[in-house]
């Protein structure tokens, strides 16, 4: 039963039937990615990770090269123009990376502190900061969350007000930011004005990290998982941002984030389904070769019935990724689509790692084994980019308002 | 100059081939497909040659069933300005053989002028290493095979071979057959915005019957079976006790 279960809806190339979302077009775009994944990336992951930091540049310099950070954004500034499809597609090829924390970097790249400069950035400012970022010039993170405000977005403390000159002088303390340590450049949220109420006293900011008063902090969290990953703590200490950085108008920053945050929720989602499929595939492969009581782990049904459930709970948040993606496609606020998946997405990822670290025994229960690196970096999906609690209080809130 | 090179489609060098439960053949349904390696080496060498001016035009070829498409897209997405399919049914496309190919190649060079045919060495799912030699000769063109390096020099190519125990360097002159060695070059990947532009690119669909050409098998494959497999060493604590070990088993004299 085994085989029958593997790779479903993975196969790639060899289908005659459509994919409901996928064309030719983003078969081979991601077997080209895959292909450089294997030789450049893979061959790597294991070092960056026991040294808890990743060339971002280098990195990103290659998949750039490729071509990933812009699917869809504009050609103009370097990205490919498509549509959000193969935003997806690529996302869940980065899930093949062996660890979780360079998809997320790359995700952070392409569909989080993007999404509202390529939207609502003036001219200059895509010059200046989209184009290189697309290109993996440059390395970029996203800024909101603080040591005093995490679920809670709109409680952010970080205030930049206006000088004389026009220009924005910031203040505040970023905590938790993804690429934070070598990133060049920060998409800040900030409170702006202390008028508009929580909701509309927020902007955006293109911030330059090598600007005077930028001080980083990476050496003091020491992670669970994500290793390789670069979290760092920002500190804004009267740092001055030129009044062109402004993200779209002032006071609309919270709502620009908000629609970002759909995006970084589904590639999170896109992110998760290849290393979920792995760890199903290890451990079926893993407990038809072991032998107990005379015969194989798989052959107790418990067994099979519990993978047979994961896998049709990994299918379902498939196929509610792929709705949700087709909906964004035709414009719809798939807020609600969005945090259903994300939420079944961190749910899964602690199911899945756990019980399949559970069937390999020991083994399991060891460095080596690849499902504990999965077990680990996975567990961050019920914490970033939104806690599950969070995205039930998104849902239920859009249930009580029927 | 212009430049027709061959790619092939074949199950992925990374796939871990399963053979058929009746063995006659491996399990291809459903299993990741690529260009022949050796093939994707040739590719580049041309797009190289383009590059550099020293190759006006390169133009992929590709023969088998109508998955062939995907890697002809390949080979466009990398380079080449356009490519030709010769179909045949996916039912016999599993029984082509070298000398299939080189007459199709053969066809297409007589309806068309081209001053190189670039190969791969040999496909990693036959390993016939049998197509470049065969067209050199239907052509009566000179032959540069297991190239590792290419130069261009006016009417001549001058290619590097590795051969045992050293290199061999010899001068070709135009219109000649090239295949390459796994040393030749490093091909690129396909970029994002090129895979995309690549389906603007002309792909000419041809069908061995159109052309002509006779496919009827030479020879029949009688059974595909695995290769044993090996069975579990043992570990001996020193020389002495391996000496003993292989005295008892009967390898060497007692
Ligand atoms: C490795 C890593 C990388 C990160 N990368 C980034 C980044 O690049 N950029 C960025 O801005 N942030 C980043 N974050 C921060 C992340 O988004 C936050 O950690 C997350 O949003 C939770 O916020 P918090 O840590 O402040 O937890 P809190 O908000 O303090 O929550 C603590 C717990 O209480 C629960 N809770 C809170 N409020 C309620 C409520 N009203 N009802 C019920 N339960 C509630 C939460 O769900 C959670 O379980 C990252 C975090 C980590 C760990």
């Amino acid at each position: 039963m085994a085989a029958s279960l593997a790779r479903v809806a993975t196969v790639p190339s060899s289908r005659s039937i459509p994919h409901i979302i996928y064309s030719d077009g983003h078969r081979q775009i991601q077997k080209s990615l895959s292909q450089l994944i294997e030789k450049e990336i893979n061959v790597n992951v294991d070092e960056w990770e026991r040294q808890s930091i990743f060339p971002a540049h280098t990195v990103f310099r290659k998949l750039g090269r490729l071509g990933v950070f812009g699917a869809n954004k504009p050609t103009k500034y370097g990205g490919l123009g498509l549509d959000f499809s193969y935003s997806c597609a690529i996302s869940e090829t980065m899930g093949s990376i062996h660890c979780g924390a360079i998809p997320m970097a790359v995700s952070v790249q392409s569909d989080m502190a993007t999404p509202a400069l390529s939207l609502f950035g003036s001219e200059y400012l895509k010059n200046e900061f989209l184009t290189p970022s697309i290109s993996g010039e440059l390395v970029s993170c996203i800024a909101v969350s603080e040591p005093g405000a995490g679920s809670d977005v709109a409680g952010i403390k970080t205030f930049a007000h206006r000088n004389n000159g026009g220009d924005w002088v910031l203040n505040g303390h970023k905590m938790w930011i993804t690429n934070g340590g070598q990133a060049d450049w920060a998409c800040v949220l900030a409170n702006t004005n202390n008028e508009g109420g929580i909701h509309r006293n927020k902007s955006l900011f293109c911030v330059r990290l090598d600007s005077p008063g930028v001080h980083r902090n990476t050496s003091s969290i020491r992670k669970f998982g994500m290793h390789s990953s670069d979290t760092a703590e920002i500190f804004f200490d009267d740092v001055i941002v030129p009044s062109a950085n402004l993200i779209g108008e002032e006071g609309r920053g919270f709502f620009y984030q908000m629609m970002q945050f759909q995006d970084e929720r589904l590639v999170t989602v896109a992110v998760s389904l290849e290393p979920l499929q792995r760890c199903l595939d290890l451990t079926m492969e893993y407990t038809r070769e072991r032998k107990s009581f005379g015969k194989s782990i798989s052959d107790n049904q418990v067994v099979q019935f519990r993978l047979a459930e994961m896998k049709i709970e990994l299918e379902s948040l498939r196929a509610l990724l792929y709705r949700a993606v087709t909906e964004r496609i035709q414009g719809s606020d798939v807020t609600l689509l969005a945090s259903m998946a994300k939420l079944k997405c961190g749910r899964l990822s602690r199911e899945i790692t756990d019980t399949c670290l559970q069937y390999h025994g020991g083994y399991g229960f060891t460095w080596d084994c690849p499902i504990t690196r999965m077990h680990r970096d996975l567990r961050l999906f019920s914490i970033g980019a939104g806690t599950d609690e969070m995205m039930l209080s998104i849902v239920s809130r859009h249930l009580l308002s029927k | 100059m212009r430049v027709l090179v061959g790619v092939k489609r074949v199950v992925d060098y990374a796939v871990k081939v399963r053979v058929k439960p009746d063995k006659t053949g491996v399990i291809t349904e459903g299993v990741q497909h690529s260009i022949n390696p050796f093939d994707e080496i040739a590719l580049e060498e041309a797009v190289k040659l383009k590059e550099k001016k020293a190759a006006t035009e390169v133009v992929a070829f590709s023969m088998g069933g109508p998955k062939c498409q995907e890697v002809l897209r390949t080979a466009l997405a990398k380079g080449a300005d356009k490519a030709i399919h010769i179909e045949v049914p996916d039912a016999d496309a599993s029984k082509l053989e070298p000398l299939h190919v080189a007459r199709a190649l053969k066809k297409i060079i007589e309806n068309d002028k081209f001053d190189a045919v670039f190969l791969g060495k040999q496909a990693i799912d036959d390993d016939a290493n049998q197509t470049g030699s065969l067209i050199a000769g239907i052509l009566d063109w000179p032959q540069a095979l297991y190239a590792s390096k290419v130069e261009p020099d006016g009417k001549y190519l001058k290619v590097t071979r590795e051969i045992d125990g050293g290199l061999d360097t010899i001068k070709v002159s135009l219109p000649a057959v090239l295949s390459a060695d796994l040393r030749l070059n490093e091909p690129r990947y396909a970029t994002l915005p090129n895979i995309m532009k690549a389906k603007k690119k002309p792909l000419e669909k041809k069908s061995a019957k159109d052309l002509g050409i006779d496919v009827t098998p030479q020879t029949k494959v009688l059974e595909v079976s695995e290769p044993p497999v090996r069975q579990a060493g043992g570990f001996v604590d020193d020389v002495s006790a391996l000496i003993t070990k292989l005295k008892e088993k009967g390898f060497i004299k007692a």
